[in-house]
């Protein structure tokens, strides 16, 4: 047996090689790069968040993400205008649907909320599907920055989040599956899962990274990237 | 032989791949606990919604973060100022809009907007 009498470090060496390449198997996806000379020109300090567009028959989808996108922003380095104060606001001046605050003029909103630069959200999948192999609860959301001064689109993007991900192996058979569909069915509406899925679709589509938003001027990465 | 070498190999994939990853986490700049969860409920209305008792925990909540000496995220305080309105503290209301205000200059034009609301509305 040759390979007995391998010294150590080869071994090791085999290891690092491993460990070099590892990453770059693995690693994360490198789209085309987005262009960001509107939005390194612009550089908003402030966010405002429209209530969002809601294209799915969940009539709490707009207050689910709604509630969730002052974390990812804030986070980033953002001001974000207080999303309760905001959607109150609107309410008291008769604007009770989304796309009717869609249509406001950027004007009219810089004038009253201050903000730099308008976050227009539509939401495109909401909830929990029932299918006779498998549940599945998906939040899709699509996402605009728009500069409040100048009107001038800065970035666009769009991210799910999904209780499909991340599962597989063995199901137990089509009975096992059949069971499983129903116990997910009935834990996603009663645990509220779609709020969680909101949760991270938000994160996804509103967190620096890889062709999403850059940093704001809250956070040490400012202008780093 | 062979396969314990491929093992090697592969934990050697994988220990890198966790080492490297995607994400990194970074510790948050705000303390944010319970407070999305509160806008939601807020949002939802019915029966889970009493400002009373959200003001309470948002109270409980900003104790905590001074206590770690986290900061508290933007619109917590605005909140805190929208959860008094509607319980008819509208002093205690215009304390939360100008603590958001000092505490985050970005906010001013809004603040402002909603504190001379208030005085219209008061008079």
């Amino acid at each position: 047996m040759r390979t007995v009498f391998i010294p150590r470090i080869a071994r090791t060496f085999r290891l690092m090689t491993a460990l070099a390449i590892g990453p770059v198997l693995v690693g994360c996806a490198t789209p085309v790069p987005y262009d960001y000379t509107a939005f390194k020109q612009a550089r908003p300090a402030s966010m405002l968040v429209l209530p969002p567009l809601n294209e799915t028959p969940e009539v709490i989808a707009p207050y689910g993400v709604l509630s969730q996108v002052t974390l990812p922003l804030s986070e980033a380095g953002y001001y974000v205008i207080p999303v309760g104060l905001m959607d109150e606001s609107f309410k008291q001046n008769g604007v009770v649907n989304p796309a009717e605050a869609h249509e406001i003029s950027s004007e009219k909103l810089r004038e009253i909320f201050g903000a730099d630069a308008a976050v227009l959200l539509k939401i495109k999948r909401y909830g929990t599907s029932y299918a006779v192999i498998s549940s599945e609860t998906t939040v899709a959301v699509e996402g605009k920055v728009v500069d409040l001064r100048t009107r001038q689109l800065l970035w666009q993007g769009s991210a799910q989040a999904s209780s499909k991900e991340g599962e597989g192996g063995d199901q137990g058979g089509i009975v096992g599956l059949l069971i499983k569909a129903i116990v997910q069915q009935i834990v996603g509406t009663a645990t509220d899962a779609s709020y969680m899925y909101a949760g991270r679709a938000s994160q996804r589509l509103l967190s620096p990274q890889k062709n999403g938003i850059l940093y704001g001027p809250r956070s040490p990465n400012y202008q780093k990237d | 032989m062979m396969t314990k070498r491929l093992k090697v190999v592969w934990l050697g994939f994988l220990f890198s791949s966790v080492l490297v990853g995607c994400v990194q986490a970074p510790k948050p700049m705000y303390h944010w606990e319970a407070y999305e969860r509160q806008l939601y409920e807020n949002f939802k209305g019915g029966d889970g919604t009493n400002p009373e008792a959200q003001l309470l925990a948002m109270e409980t909540s900003a104790q905590k973060a001074s206590a770690a000496g986290s900061q508290l995220p933007p619109g917590f305080r605005a909140h805190m100022g929208l959860l008094c309105l509607k319980l008819g503290r509208d002093a205690d209301a215009e304390q939360y809009l100008l603590a958001e205000k000092e505490r985050f200059p970005e906010s001013a034009q809004y603040m402002d907007f909603l504190l001379k609301r208030m005085k219209v509305a008061a008079k």
